[in-house]
């Protein structure tokens, strides 16, 4: 059995049985590490404690212990997610020595259900651009076709999850960062709703945004995962007290008499050939499975990039002001130079943050100024209040949204990374489900014809995830892609 | 032009710093003496990731000083960031309020020269304090136990005229804040801080000068000391031509000057925006109303209180609400017996000399209100007399035992039997043969000597009046 093609829940199932250990299970995960990774550069780390933590979970089931939900399976964490005694560098130089003294509330509630981090995984530097290629710690392959990139920023979570290295990972999105990703490697990954899952321990890129989120290799681990991660945290106060439902033995592929939306703004502009045609079959499918195809209208969606650029640049700004080189991190010229307050500001912070890191800062700072506040960020946030309106204008008329998650598959590496225009526009289709707060996941729908992935985008009501899940159930039991998984890596 | 010819025109803005027991954002201790960084967590020293989670108990004391000011107090407020760079601050922004702040207009009145005086509160709002730099040459040391305390801003109107009248209004914000509980008022420690801002215009014009801030400011006479020398510099300033700059000053304690801190181009521009971390902060008007009850009696409704319901002189009333705890203690001696005038005298007179000689607080004074109710009642009912009562004071101050012991121990009670007085006047007569002549001739003056000389006959016992009547008869033969 190759044990690194197992789902989350087979893994779960099969320790809990004792058909297999969790020791050999994570043995075959970082076989695969050390077998692909020096190529792919899905991890910045690899927890030196996971053979010994999955160990203990073997100990735990002899001994008679119940197991967790995800007890002995290997999961990624993305380096924006503190983890206690592991670096976590959100992709920066800045933190490139930083190891908290504290985890995240998703890595808290990973483990509490028996999960291992088996790694951090990279992604772009505070979680800032769309191809993985902002990361101080190098661009990350895509398994597929390793001259394109895997997507981002939560790109080094995709390729583990495809590039079978990790059982499932865990990756944040502020403006598409998880389902772009999943789209790009050929997984599924949901944003939930803004609340549902605790931001508390998660390096802050843009706070009204941020939300942590699962990616796997089908929706049921998804939604398995999900359920172990979500709910009310008493460290977040913008954690949502909604109760968290079953998901993975709620979810139900019937689609009978479900009204999916189909915004016409997200299927007017220029689309790839190959997307379209698989964007186009899925509808099919879900029409022949009984789902009622709806035309809806999100007129703001042109604005949505404008707005999503302004307010996360803006909170990002205020965000990584905290990372000046006093008490902890990166710090320039540490015992030997005599400097002054600003020198050590400005050369710590000059020579920390990488360059899309800095554009976002300036940007962000420039939109909150006095003189120009009124213009850029209030302004965006009034433009925001009406994109989340329009959501829930749509939402009387269907239940789920579908789009494309982007209007082409994988690009390739260095395309587009000297172009930030063209690289924002990645995520036309993805951050408006983050500025409205509603669920968005990616699941695969099929392959272009250079064998790249291509996905769906549906988007649902706040807090039912429930819908997407079940959608997206219809969709990889009706939709014929190929499911293995890439297993040679060029 | 002189002094005179100027009118100036202040605003202050107070740090009162809230009494919880755990900071604004996370639960870390208060505490003021801990060792140097002791009292930190990720969340107050803005580790990645690290959230703010607000106090609910500082909400309350919030909402407390809101009513104490007359203010109203929001249903809905926001927090805010401002941000700005400096080591001892350590997310790069302040968590504050800014536009939408938990308490809207308000009043506080003051006595000044006997005359009241409504000075509008124009907002008080809910902020966490910085750490604090400690500079030793080279070097600089940052302690974050200061970090994140729970801080309330009470901004007043630009209502006051003088320095006087700042310091008045600072001390009757203070005196608020301590009756309520919701901040120890204590300068040296900077548990209460004061921002100045001062302009002066020429008498009759409406339009305000330009203002200048002075900061951090940690006693009440420096207030005035540093308001009284920054009005006369910008009327100097006026006079010889120059204008006044918008900035920031300093007040130099061994100087007794202000001086620059920095100028209007270097202020910060502090990006404020709402804090993404916080939802908005929503008080119920049902709460609002459930605080209000929970408020003590304030000082100037006792002082209205003293006058009508005890017919004291404003003058005790203000003296006795200074502090909620002499109040309360006089307010306790009434209630055990005592007449309010007397209760009043000896609090003010007695019991503050002996608090204030032996610095103690009066909520450790050895002579609790029952025990000072029964010493005025034993003056009440001629037991001893007011001259005996301080000697039994003092003895009860020094033995905490009570007034009747005291005066049955050392046999004080008063002489009220006049055999016995008459007895004490012939003996003491008796022995000044040539004052009583001298007296007789027309001296009337040694009447004084002999109450004295009396006095001392009956060692201080007989009753006054008793004796100065018998006294008249017997010495006009």
């Amino acid at each position: 059995m190759k044990l690194h093609t197992l789902s989350v829940s087979a893994i779960a199932a099969s320790i809990k049985k004792g058909e297999i250990t969790a020791e050999a299970v994570m043995t075959a995960h970082l076989d695969r590490i050390s077998k692909y990774d020096g190529n792919i550069n899905a991890f910045i780390t690899v927890s030196e404690k996971a053979i010994e933590e999955a160990r203990e979970v073997d100990s735990a089931r002899k001994s008679g212990k119940t197991l967790g939900r995800l007890a002995g399976v290997p999961v990624a964490v993305k380096d924006m997610l503190c983890t206690e005694g592991i670096k976590t560098t959100a992709a920066s130089k800045i933190l490139a020595n930083f190891i908290p003294p504290y985890s995240a509330t998703v890595v808290e509630r990973l483990k509490k259900e028996g999960a291992i981090v088996i790694g951090k995984a990279n992604c772009d530097e505070f979680a800032m651009g769309s191809s993985n290629e902002t990361s101080a710690f190098g661009n990350v392959k895509n398994p597929w076709n390793t001259k394109y990139v895997p997507g981002g920023s939560s790109g080094g979570s995709a390729a583990a999850v495809s590039g079978q290295m990790a059982a499932a990972a865990i990756g944040t999105d502020t403006g598409g960062s998880i389902r772009q990703p999943a789209n790009f490697c050929g997984i599924v990954g949901i944003k939930p709703t803004y609340g549902r899952v605790s931001r508390f321990g998660i390096v802050a890129f843009a706070s009204s945004l941020d939300q942590a989120g699962p990616m796997a290799k089908n929706v049921k681990d998804c939604a398995l995962v999900l359920e172990s991660i979500s709910g009310f945290d008493e460290k977040d106060s913008t954690s949502a007290q909604n109760q968290v439902p079953n998901w993975s033995e709620k979810t139900s592929s019937n689609v009978k008499g479900l009204k999916i939306g189909l915004p016409k703004e997200y299927f007017s502009g220029k689309m790839d050939a190959d997307v379209k045609a698989r964007v186009e079959e899925t509808i099919a499918k879900l029409k022949s499975a009984g789902a009622i195809i709806v035309d809806i209208e999100l007129p703001s969606t042109p604005h949505c990039i404008g707005v999503y650029y302004l307010v996360c640049a803006s909170e990002a700004s205020s965000n990584l002001a905290r990372y000046d080189g006093i008490r902890y991190g990166y710090r320039y010229g540490e015992g030997s130079e005599r400097l002054s307050l600003e020198e050590l500001y400005s050369e710590t912070r000059g020579r920390g943050f990488g360059s899309e890191v800095k554009r976002r800062i300036m940007i962000g700072t420039y939109a909150l100024s006095s003189g120009y506040y009124d213009a850029y960020y209030l302004k965006a946030c009034q433009v925001r209040r009406m994109i989340r309106e329009e959501f829930s204008e749509a939402f009387s008329k269907c239940d789920v949204i579908l789009s494309p998650v982007t209007t082409s598959p994988a690009f390739k590496i260095g395309e587009r990374i000297e172009d930030p225009l063209t690289m924002y526009l990645n995520d036309i289709f993805t951050t408006s489900a983050n500025l409205a707060g509603v669920p968005g996941m990616s699941v695969p729908v099929g392959f272009s014809k250079e064998g790249l992935p291509i996905g769906v985008q549906l988007m649902g009501r706040h807090f039912d995830e429930q819908t997407l899940f079940n959608v997206g159930q219809c969709i990889e039991e009706n939709v014929k892609t190929s499911r293995e998984l890439p297993d040679v890596i060029q | 032009m002189s002094f005179n010819d100027y009118e100036p025109v202040i605003g202050l803005e107070i740090h009162a710093q809230l009494l919880t027991q755990s900071k604004l954002f996370c639960s870390c201790s208060t505490e003021f003496a801990a060792p140097d960084n002791e009292n930190t967590c990720p969340v107050c020293t803005g580790m990645p990731g690290a959230l703010p989670v607000l106090n609910k108990k500082a909400v309350e004391f919030g909402v407390k000083i809101g009513l104490a000011l007359n203010c109203k107090v929001q249903e809905k407020s926001v927090f805010a960031r401002k941000n700005y760079f400096y080591p001892d601050l350590p997310k790069g922004y302040q968590i504050s309020q800014f536009e939408k702040p938990i308490c809207g207009p308000g009043f506080v009145d003051i006595n000044v020269d006997g005359a009241k005086k409504r000075i509008g509160v124009t907002r008080a709002h809910l902020e966490e304090d910085a750490g604090k730099s400690v500079h030793q040459g080279e070097h600089s040391l940052i302690n974050l136990n200061r970090s994140s305390m729970p801080l309330m801003e009470i901004v007043s109107e630009p209502d006051l005229r003088s320095a006087q009248e700042a310091a008045e209004y600072a001390r009757t914000v203070r005196q608020l804040l301590r009756y309520i509980g919701a901040c120890d008022g204590n300068l040296e420690e900077g548990s209460l801080r004061c921002d100045c801002n001062v302009s002066v215009r020429k008498k009759g014009t409406q339009k305000y000068g330009t203002r200048v801030e002075i900061k951090n400011i940690n006693s009440f006479r420096f207030v005035e000391k540093a308001i009284e020398y920054e009005i006369q510099r910008q009327i100097d300033c006026l006079g010889s031509g120059e204008s006044i700059k918008q900035e920031t000053r300093l007040w130099d304690v061994d100087k007794n000057k202000t001086f620059l801190m920095r100028s209007k181009e270097e202020a910060n521009d502090y990006r404020y925006f709402p804090e993404p971390d916080l939802l908005p902060l929503e008080v119920s008007p049902e709460k609002t109303a459930q605080i209000k009850k929970s408020l003590p009696e304030l000082p100037f409704e006792k002082v209205a209180r003293y006058q009508t319901e005890h017919g004291l002189p404003e003058y005790d009333s203000l003296v006795l609400t200074q502090e909620r705890e002499i109040a309360e203690y006089f307010e306790a001696v009434v209630l055990a017996g005592a007449n309010a005038k007397v209760a009043s005298n000896w609090v003010m007179g007695e019991l503050m000399r002996e608090l204030n000689e032996s610095k103690k607080s009066i909520a450790s004074s050895p002579i609790k209100p029952s025990a000072l109710a029964e010493l005025i009642q034993l003056i009440g009912n001629n037991t001893i007399s007011g001259k005996i009562a301080k000697t039994v004071f003092g003895e009860m101050w020094k033995s905490s035992k009570s007034a009747a012991e005291i005066v049955k121990e050392k046999g004080l009670v008063q002489i009220s039997d006049a055999g016995a007085i008459e007895a004490a006047i012939d003996k003491m007569l008796g022995n000044n043969p040539s004052q009583v002549a001298e007296y007789r001739g027309g001296k009337i003056k040694l009447f004084g000597f002999f109450v004295g000389q009396l006095m001392r006959e009956t060692k201080g016992q007989a009753n006054p009046e008793m004796a100065n009547q018998l006294l008249m008869k017997k010495l006009k033969g």
